[in-house]
């Protein structure tokens, strides 16, 4: 047996490269959590330290940029590191490049953090033209993205060399996933690279004093709904290919997999006028379009939760459950990633349902920027799939590190007060969006009735923080304490499931992406085209450039 | 485990079925609620320009407030500054419909009516138009509900419903909150 010195060193060639990109996403995830405490505390009928408008919105911006971007954007990348070198078995190829990329990241994240910190940056981070923060606020946010774009390449290039090495084979779906992630990405970003370039990084530098605000919306909406499902890749991921065989089951159809996976590469895309609903330089017609395409993005999750539930299943069957439903109380919930699983489709359901609502084009109204949009996306983004980035960093860390968890328990008790803080936040947030109390308020007025009739519901939503910020504190305790753990790990085997048919052959569709890049093309061509042509062919009046500092 | 694979795939094309099922029957009920009741977001895509707001017709400050047209439509029009709503407080009628225009001269912002389905954003460069018909009577909270500035919280009009009754414009077809605005 090898001495725990070795041991530490690390288990897989991409060891180190994957736990710096993890250990940098969740750094970001835990300060943010904290600062989310923060402003719920500034949002409550309760006294907070330090509570001023400019630390608020100083807070909000640097919370949402830490989670949606500095979080996802590392934790993504380390996860695709992995899956490229367990589920290919094959070493990560261009590491030189990746650190490059990483190190690129991390000068990024900085700037942005440095930005603002400062206060020089204080325009949230879905950003606001005419508002405009510094330029660094930009580069930095830049520099992240063409970092993502080498891991994108890597991805794409470590597909191909397995391709070429195993000729006719189905690529595994871990693999497939995660590349089909990639090319999403990079049709996504498209749209923000675009904003930033032509408007707003000429506008921080001064060299515009006029921006066309309906253009940057339009730009910014081809990112805003691909980009949550960049996020989301990583839990499907898991979904299919690490929750069964952690259940002790199979997958029950790979091919539904990959079907799924390519409906959100076609599907995520052009529904982005989805967040323009309430806009005033978009028509009727392309909102409805878009609407439509919207709805059957809902499909893929649908096929989602069945076959993962059949595989689930499946396992429970196999370990003597029986009944219509008695295989569910025979899973072994007491393993991180099942827990998971399960919790993590519970918030599926609440968030899913609350984002049918804000999907369904006329309804929109009754909930646009209010806390039921902030409890929508903290359930499924922050609820669902940061669950799913928990279970993941536990199937991860032991075979970074070598070493196994000393215990399950505590494991468990995060992802339990995880899920329980999450609800508890979230749907108090619900019910008084749906009252009107509208969003990214520093502080409310509690001495007008109707917001003081709030407050019992807001101080409730604060608790849901707390928990939050407990669960986030011992996830990171965890990681630590693997670190310095004892005990061994047996196998440094990565248990991805097997389908109950693993596939033997596969039409090339479903086996590699032409086709499909053909497609969201067409699509993008279609929802977009005209939306983004207007603006050239009957430009609006421009607004005036609003410099922060 | 020992399940046919044509099993498998039937069960997987039935639950897609199911799928696809669901999602026509809430598009058709939305597809329904836009054609015959009228619901659908604001969309009216007309220009304002942002820099001539003060100097133009509609929106000069005279204007500003709630008007009945000749035609007896009531419109209210109002600019959302930082951080300031101009008028901060407008008169509507209960039971009647009512038409709200909004513009900016400077950054985005939005408005709900808290209680109501009245939301849209308003964006500089457009103006955002709203119909709809107030049903409860009293002080309505209208919030600006998007981020503008450090100012943003603070930012908050006063949409006031009175009953048909009460809503009694002056000649001109004015009517403001608290003192009548010289004609
Ligand atoms: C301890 C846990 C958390 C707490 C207490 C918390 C709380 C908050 C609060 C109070 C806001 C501001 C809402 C507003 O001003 O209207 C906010 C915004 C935001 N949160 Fe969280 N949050 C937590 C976790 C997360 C997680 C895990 C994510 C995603 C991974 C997330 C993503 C965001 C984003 C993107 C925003 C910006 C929203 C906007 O710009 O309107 N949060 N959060
Ligand atoms: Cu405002
Ligand atoms: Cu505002």
């Amino acid at each position: 047996m090898a001495s725990p010195a070795e041991r530490a060193v690390g288990t897989l060639g991409a060891s180190r490269l994957i736990l710096a990109h993890a250990w940098v996403a969740f750094a970001a995830f835990t300060i943010a959590c904290l600062l989310g405490v923060w402003q719920m505390l500034a949002r409550s009928p309760l006294d907070a330290p330090a509570h001023s408008a400019s630390n608020y919105f100083r807070s909000v911006t640097l919370h949402g940029v830490s989670m949606a971007f500095v979080l996802t954007t590392f934790f993504i990348m380390a996860f695709g590191y992995f899956v490229a070198e367990t589920a290919l078995k094959r070493p990560v190829p261009g590491k030189g490049w990746a650190w490059a990329a990483f190190w690129m990241g991390i000068a990024g994240t900085l700037m942005t953090a440095l930005a603002i910190a400062s206060g020089n940056a204080s325009v949230l981070y879905t950003f606001y033209p005419p508002l405009t923060a510094t330029v660094w606020f930009y580069i930095g946010l830049v520099l992240v993205v063409v970092g993502s774009w080498i891991w994108c390449a890597i991805m794409i290039a470590a597909m191909r060399q397995w391709k070429a090495a195993n000729p006719g084979q189905p690529v595994p779906l871990a693999m497939f996933a995660t590349v089909a992630n990639a090319i999403m990405w990079l049709w996504t970003t498209a749209g923000v690279a675009a904003e930033l370039l032509f408007q707003m990084i000429p506008a921080a530098l001064g060299l515009n004093g006029m921006v066309d605000v309906g253009l940057s919306r339009t730009l910014f909406s081809w990112t805003l709904h691909a980009i949550v499902y960049f996020w989301l890749f990583p839990s499907y991921i898991a979904f299919y290919t690490m929750a069964p065989r952690a259940a002790g089951g199979r997958l029950y159809s790979d091919t539904m997999g990959r079907i799924a996976f390519i409906l959100f590469l076609l599907y995520s895309l052009p529904v982005g006028l989805h967040h323009l609903f309430m806009d005033p330089e978009h028509s009727n017609g392309f909102k409805f379009l878009q609407m439509f395409l919207t709805a059957l993005v809902s499909i893929p999750t649908l096929l989602t939760v069945f076959t993962i539930t059949a595989s689930f299943e499946i396992a429970g069957r196999m370990r003597g459950g029986s009944g219509l439903f008695g295989w569910i109380r025979s899973l072994p919930w007491d393993r991180p990633m099942v827990l998971a699983t399960g919790l993590a489709f519970l918030m599926l359901f609440w968030g899913g349902g609350g984002g049918l609502i804000n999907m369904s084009y006329g309804m929109n109204a009754m909930v646009h920027n209010t806390s039921w949009v902030t409890a929508h996306f903290h359930l499924i983004f922050g609820g669902t799939v940061v669950i799913m980035y928990f279970a993941i960093a536990y199937a991860m860390w032991p075979r970074l590190t070598g070493r196994a968890f000393a215990s399950a328990r505590p494991l468990l008790l995060q992802l339990w007060l995880w899920f329980v803080g999450m609800m508890v936040m979230t749907l108090p947030w619900h019910w008084t969006g749906l009252q009107g109390q509208w969003r990214r308020v520093a502080a409310f007025d509690y001495s007008n009735p109707l917001v003081a009739s709030w407050g019992p519901w807001v101080i409730v939503s604060l608790l849901g923080g707390v928990v939050l910020a407990v669960s986030a504190l011992l996830f990171v305790a965890n990681l630590a304490a693997n670190h310095r753990s004892d005990a061994a790990l047996g196998t440094v085997d990565v248990p991805y499931a097997e389908a109950v048919h693993p596939p033997a052959r596969l039409p090339s569709s479903l086996n590699g992406f032409g086709l499909w890049n053909g497609l969201v093309a067409l699509l993008m061509a279609l929802a977009y085209g005209y939306p983004i042509a207007q603006f050239f062919i009957d430009p609006p009046p421009e607004a005036v450039v609003h410099r922060l500092h | 485990m020992a399940i046919d694979e044509g099993a498998i795939l039937k069960s997987e094309l039935r639950w897609a079925m199911v799928v696809g099922g669901i999602v026509l029957v809430i598009l058709s009920a939305i597809l329904f609620a836009a054609l015959s009741m009228h619901i659908n977001p604001p969309s009216n895509r007309e220009f304002a320009d942002p820099k001539t707001l003060h100097t133009s017709d509609e929106f000069t400050e005279a204007n500003l407030g709630t008007r009945v047209e000749p035609d007896g439509k009531v419109v209210a029009r109002i600019i959302a500054t930082q951080f300031n709503f101009v008028p901060d407080c407008i008169v509507v009628p209960a039971g009647r419909d009512v038409t709200l225009r909004f513009t900016t001269p400077d950054v985005i912002h939005g408005i709900l009516v808290a209680g109501t389905n009245v939301n849209t954003m308003i964006v500089p460069g457009y103006v955002a138009q709203v119909h709809t018909r107030f049903t409860r009577t009293g002080d309505l909270m209208m919030p600006c509900h998007e981020y503008c500035g450090l100012g943003h919280s603070q930012m908050i009009a006063t949409v006031r419903v009175v009953p048909p009754g009460a809503f009694r414009p002056a000649a001109d077809g004015r009517i403001a909150c608290g003192e009548r605005r010289p004609a």
